[in-house]
């Protein structure tokens, strides 16, 4: 029988996201298995909401995730409106376009940033993280503040995007996308990162529909899903977009569909933003009473489909809130995509959908024979990069 | 608090996340990027635990993260400062009285200082992190 090693990775780990714990059954250098535990980041919002009105669901759920931190109230709206037969005035639709699309345009840049931290590409990191800083600063002049916009609620948005406000936005998403597609350059013409990249973690069109893969995930692997135009909601139904889809499958095509998407994000603002010129009006509708019922909603995160389900008593609190973020029908791809690949690749796979949670800190290898062997995180990344380093090496030649 | 004035040169970071939202740690993380770039005055963002003078805490403690935290904790080097970042980490925030919330940092670790914020913007947190290394 051959000798089997566990690697368990996490849950804590020092870069970004909840903690989240794999363990990584390996021969060798090959990863044959992978296991998936939740649960650490679990704060039991479903049950709070329970006990909160429907204006207060909103702060809540916009809590849920800081990176898509509008992703779920959008969604959550989307439901409560549907139980109350509400709809909302096309000045809120646009601007809640545009909040949502600068969300998935500093979502993505984080993500890349992540990426090329991962294999050892500081540079790309300190640049993405760098162009997405003017993200955030436009969302701090428009909402108030960095991360947590509070802008949505059932019926509406809660502040408007004045007429001054606009030429400062379309002036700071030019230049934003003139280093993005500088950035999307030095990306993909890199021979190495190519060569890291490509082949690397492939997910086939039928195991992403299988697995019920969503969003970036799904679309790199050719599955053209996007609930913004297979059920438009908001402002996305009245804007000239397209979706961005990919055949790879494999790590390469996650960050080309991603990179594409920024600029289609660009051009949905920019077309919102000359509408909201024009258009004129309430920025949200009184709801009076929510009826008896349930709703569902939807919302195209960065991540893939944002899901929630509310029901409503005819009471001022929901009785059930269900919430399906991206991320979690996304992981058990990794089932597929991991086994097979070798552990310096491990990191890299498990970031490609985006809970970023490589590691580090705390990986202890359990070999059978041997006894116990400790592994750090620091050592699994150094793995990831001394490949890295190795296809370097071998295009220099 | 003789032994201190070392960490006055060079302070490293470990960063623990427990229940947060994750937006208080891309914040974090938003300090060692070119805007902020805290790596200027020393400050280094470390992947043990094993080589951190300071935690940098966020988020609620759920059930399931408790006896991990603690684990952390005692692993850690002394002088031990934990420095909660964040809202929730300070008084569990908008999930107070969840059922799968133990507390906020303060009731399972001696914390130092406290930055208050849903999320703290990168400026507080440096500022949280200046008033300590004064304090020592």
């Amino acid at each position: 029988m051959k000798n089997k090693t566990v690697i368990p990775i996490g849950p804590f780990h020092p870069l970004q996201e909840e903690p989240e714990f794999f363990e990584l059954v390996v021969e060798g250098e090959k990863v044959v298995d992978i296991n998936v535990h939740l649960g650490y980041n679990h704060r039991g919002i479903e049950k709070i909401a329970e006990s909160k009105t429907f204006d207060q669901m909103v702060f809540l759920v916009e809590r849920i995730c800081g990176i898509c931190s509008t992703s779920h109230p959008i969604a959550n709206c989307n439901a409560v409106e549907e139980i109350a037969g509400i709809e909302i005035p096309e000045r809120a639709k646009y601007i809640r376009s545009i909040i949502g699309e600068m969300e998935r345009l500093h979502s993505h840049l984080l993500w890349l940033g992540l990426a090329g931290h991962f294999i050892g590409y500081n540079t790309l990191w300190m640049w993405a993280w760098k162009y997405r800083e003017p993200i955030l600063e436009l969302f701090e002049a428009v909402t108030g503040n960095r991360n947590h916009y509070a802008m949505m609620k059932p019926g509406g948005v809660l502040r408007d995007i004045k007429e001054e406000d606009i030429a400062p936005l379309l002036k700071g998403l030019n230049e934003v996308e003139k280093k993005i597609g500088m950035l999307t350059k030095a990306a993909l013409d890199d021979p190495v990162l190519a060569a890291r990249l490509k082949g690397v973690g492939v997910l086939s069109k039928e195991d992403a529909i299988a697995y019920c893969a969503v969003g970036p995930t799904a679309r790199a692997s050719g599955v053209d899903i996007d609930v913004r135009r297979d059920e438009p909601y908001a402002a996305y139904g009245l804007v000239d977009w397209q979706v961005i889809t990919q055949e790879g499958g494999d790590v390469l095509a996650k960050t080309v569909v991603r990179l594409l998407e920024c600029f289609e994000s660009i051009k949905i603002i920019g077309q919102c933003l000359e509408r909201l010129r024009k258009v004129r009006g309430e920025i949200a509708v009184k709801v009076k009473e929510i009826p008896p019922g349930e709703g569902i909603g939807h919302h195209e995160a960065p991540r893939g489909e944002t899901f929630h389900y509310v029901r409503s008593d005819g009471s001022n609190t929901p009785v059930r809130l269900k919430v399906r973020a991206p991320t979690y029908v996304n992981l058990p791809t990794c089932k597929v995509t991991v086994p097979g690949e070798s552990v310096a690749d491990a990191t890299l796979i498990l970031a490609s959908i985006d809970p970023c949670y490589c590691c580090t800190e705390r990986i202890i290898t359990i070999n059978n024979k041997t006894g116990q062997r400790e592994l750090r995180g620091e050592d699994l990344l150094r793995l990831c990069r001394k490949k890295t380093e190795r296809i370097r090496r071998k295009l220099e030649k | 608090m003789s032994k201190l004035w070392a960490l006055k040169k060079s302070i490293w970071v470990f960063h623990l996340c427990s229940g947060s939202c994750n937006n208080c740690d891309i914040e974090i993380l938003d300090c060692l990027t070119p805007k902020f770039d805290l790596e200027r005055f020393g400050i280094i963002l470390t992947g043990s635990i094993r080589h951190a003078d300071v935690i940098l805490a966020s988020g609620a403690i759920t059930r399931k993260a408790l006896p991990r935290i603690k684990r952390v904790y005692e692993q850690m080097p002394s002088p031990k400062i934990v420095i909660a970042i964040g809202g929730c980490a300070c008084s569990c925030g908008i999930f107070a009285g969840s059922y799968n919330i133990v507390g906020p940092f303060d009731k399972v670790l001696p914390v130092t200082a406290y930055v208050p914020g849903c999320p703290p913007k990168p400026e507080a947190m440096i500022d949280g992190v200046v008033k300590v290394i004064n304090s020592l």
